[in-house]
């Protein structure tokens, strides 16, 4: 049971009514998540008195985002597009700390697992979480999951709209949707803004971005049937503009065809991938906007709703002062050139707090290390916090003048390795060592290959390279659009990895070409520095690792790598 | 047997009609058909007095039977696994598209914890798995009061209805 006392609120109040950053429920939308915790808790001691078999509790825990895995169960917590306060991280650090085994684990769609549960425990877990406006709600299941966008949203330079006020709209929309809660499959959405694609909307089930019609209107391109696991597929555009007031509508259109026309036999043909490749993406296009013309004026989005919504992420009221830090410290100024980027506003940051320390499995954090980056946060950046795609945390809003502290902070807190965007800021799931999916272990290969390019000189002169490795083909790391990707494979009872080159995550995302056949464990380190040869010898100046090799094609990185034998 | 009907516990007054029935054998009272059923002997069943209902199954097109519908005061829709959810959609089609206003029924894996799901999408009643206690399905209904969405039991999104 929970003994520990609740963390105390330390966020300023009067400061968050005016100017949240962040959707702040009303009174209505914390009866949902309350009353959704009591269901769920109904449900869990039905099951614990034996009077919900075990296929049918199934469904209902997966909705509230619970797995059983390898050694417990595993819950999954939604933070919807990846952003969040200091309040929920120091609640999610009272939960790693109460109910698991003092840490949590970030993933590539933005929210936090925790690996070590009870069951019974589960429900005072949402409890907790529900009082600071947090859930797990549909984090699991074959229905609509958690929304996800880029992590610089509101703060890049690069973005036509801000996209969270229309994900906190597809959140409300989609959260207990009674038509779509048992689809084929599961479900998931992504929203970007920004001319650069940072959410890897192209393999999500559908992919919504930000653009301006001819007319000078912004809108969505639509695009729809991606997806990773063992098909990967990258998806195809439904329609070029979509006005904003018809973005539920749209949504509800895909999702009705797909619930009834979704193949339902066989589980690894059921994505709505399968669906728009079989019947190819014209017949597909056609039955949704057939669909969509029945529905789309009882179903208009108000801009009253779009204005309400979006008053919550109105930009902060940022100071003008341009103050420069000065120092000379080496490694200040690597972390400074690494983990942080370009914000809008002049004078600011955006700071990248790194979950990829060779100390720890990438994106795991302690929660002594939540608590620091809450206070962080709290001090440094508004009170808000993002998770990343890459797994993991953004600090959107810092002054240049408070960049060196904070550097120091984070640096005595192991969250300031300085390797954001290089080959060891890689994306890797939990593996064979927590899932129960997993055909190889994936933790330890990521720590052999951090190690194997500590040199940080070597690091960065490889550049930017998007190293993605996942522990079996369901692909939860995205490795078939990483620039190298890595697929664990079981044989017998053995470990064999198999890479991909040349995928890519972003705008006109690419799936990777296979390299050739299994690599044994101890020679994946190797491998990639073979690879990482070869693109050394290869590179023409100021090109990026992927750019060789759409250049050079696959052959001399096959040559190198397979040489010997 | 026992059925929900708009929340409340009642028998079934229906019964559900084998493809192989002739019609002389036909009896008296509600009875419910198959689409291939009705597609073969529409004439003979629409003579009838009684009430007719249609039962689908979850690849069938509730267009196919829009022209027909004020033929059927009931129209049953199968959930053969709970986690089919087919029929979710087609109830919602029938209300929606259609204008349906009759009984629709959910037959098959029906369980408790789907209940509300079902009745917002537009059942009415449901004939409650074997093996499941009927009285504590009664339960299932009203646990979550918010609901964001339009359907088919609230025609204004969650937002509408709080400005109004």
């Amino acid at each position: 049971m929970n003994t520990n006392p609740l963390p105390t609120t330390a966020i300023n109040k009067t400061k968050t009514a005016q100017q949240p950053g962040i959707f702040v429920y009303d009174q209505v939308d914390q009866q949902l998540i309350d009353e959704r915790v009591a269901q769920f808790r109904d449900q869990t001691q039905r099951y614990l008195a034996g009077r919900l078999s075990e296929d049918e509790f199934l469904a209902l825990r997966l909705m509230n985002g619970i797995y059983v895995q390898t050694h417990a169960p595993m819950m999954r917590i939604a933070i919807p597009y990846g952003l969040f306060s200091a309040e929920q991280m120091r609640m999610l650090a009272h939960i790693a700390r109460t109910y698991d085994k003092g840490y949590g684990h970030f993933t590539t769609r933005q929210n936090i697992q925790f690996n070590w549960l009870k069951i019974e425990e589960t429900p005072d877990l949402l409890a907790d979480l529900a009082s600071v406006q947090m859930h797990a709600i549909q984090t699991s299941g074959n229905c609509i999951r958690n929304t996800s966008a880029d992590p610089l949203a509101g703060v890049a330079g690069d973005e036509l709209e801000d996209p969270r006020p229309y994900c906190e709209i597809i959140r409300q929309w989609s959260t207990l949707h009674p038509e779509f809660a048992y689809l084929p499959r599961k479900f998931k959405i992504a929203v970007s803004g920004a001319q650069k694609d940072r959410a890897v909307t192209l393999v999500h089930d559908i992919g919504l971005s930000l653009v301006k019609n001819k007319a000078g209107e912004i809108g969505f391109k639509v695009s729809v049937g991606g997806g990773l696991g063992r098909t990967p597929m990258i998806a195809q555009t439904v329609r070029p503009f979509l006005e904003k007031q018809h973005l539920l509508s749209y949504l509800e259109a895909v999702l009705r065809i797909y619930n009834l026309k979704g193949r339902r036999d066989n589980k690894y043909k059921a994505r709505i991938k399968i669906l728009v490749g079989s019947m190819g993406v014209e017949a597909f296009t056609k039955l949704v906007e057939e669909e969509w013309l029945k529905i789309k004026d009882s179903m208009i989005l108000d801009q009253a709703e779009i204005d309400r919504v979006k008053a919550h992420f109105a930009p902060f009221a940022y100071d003008t002062v341009t103050e420069q830090t000065v120092t000379n410290n080496p490694a200040f100024a690597r972390w400074l050139e690494h983990n942080t980027s370009d914000h809008k506003v002049p004078g600011y940051r955006v700071v990248h707090v790194s979950l990829k320390s060779p100390q720890a499995a990438p994106g795991d954090i302690s929660a002594a290390q939540m608590d620091t980056v809450a206070s962080l946060a709290e001090q440094y950046s508004f009170g808000l916090l993002r998770s990343t795609y890459d797994q993991n945390l953004v600090l959107a809003d810092v002054k240049q003048s408070d960049l060196f502290d904070l550097w120091q902070a984070l640096d005595a807190a192991d969250l300031a390795t300085p390797t954001i965007g290089t080959l060891n800021d890689m994306i890797c799931c939990p593996g064979l060592d927590f899932c129960s999916l997993a055909n190889a272990s994936s933790i330890d290969v990521a720590a052999d290959i951090q190690k194997r390019f500590q040199q940080l000189d070597y690091l960065y002169d490889l550049g930017e390279i998007d190293l993605k490795m996942s522990g079996c083909m369901n692909g939860c790391a995205h490795h078939s659009i990483g620039h190298i990707g890595i697929l664990g494979v079981d044989k017998k009872g053995v470990e064999w990895y198999q890479f991909t080159l040349g995928g890519f995550a972003e705008n006109e995302a690419k799936l990777g070409e296979r390299l050739g056949r299994a690599i044994a464990k101890t020679d994946v380190a190797d491998t990639i520095e073979k690879i990482a040869q070869v693109y050394i010898e290869q590179r023409q100046p100021n090109e990026r690792f992927v750019d060789t090799f759409y250049r050079i094609g696959i052959e001399p990185f096959k040559g190198r790598v397979y040489e010997n034998n | 047997m026992k059925i929900i009907n708009n929340r409340q516990i009642i028998a079934d007054s229906w019964q559900t009609i084998d493809d192989e029935t002739s019609l002389e054998q036909l009896p008296s009272g509600k009875i419910i058909v198959s689409l291939a059923l009705w597609n073969d002997r529409r004439q003979a069943l629409v003579a009838r007095d009684d009430a007719l209902g249609i039962k689908l199954a979850p690849e069938d097109d509730v267009a196919d039977i829009a022209a027909d519908l004020s033929s059927f005061a009931l129209v049953v829709l199968q959930f053969p696994a709970f986690r089919d959810g087919r029929a979710y959609s087609q109830a919602r089609n029938l209300r929606q598209h259609h204008g349906y206003q009759g009984e629709i029924r959910a037959c098959g894996n029906v369980l408790r914890d789907q209940l509300a799901y079902m009745e917002r999408v537009g059942f009415s009643s449901f004939e409650i798995d074997a093996g499941q206690d009927i009285n504590d399905a009664l339960n299932g209904f009203d646990e979550i009061g918010i609901k964001y969405q339009a359907s088919s039991d609230q025609s204004l999104p969650l937002y509408k209805r709080r400005t109004a």
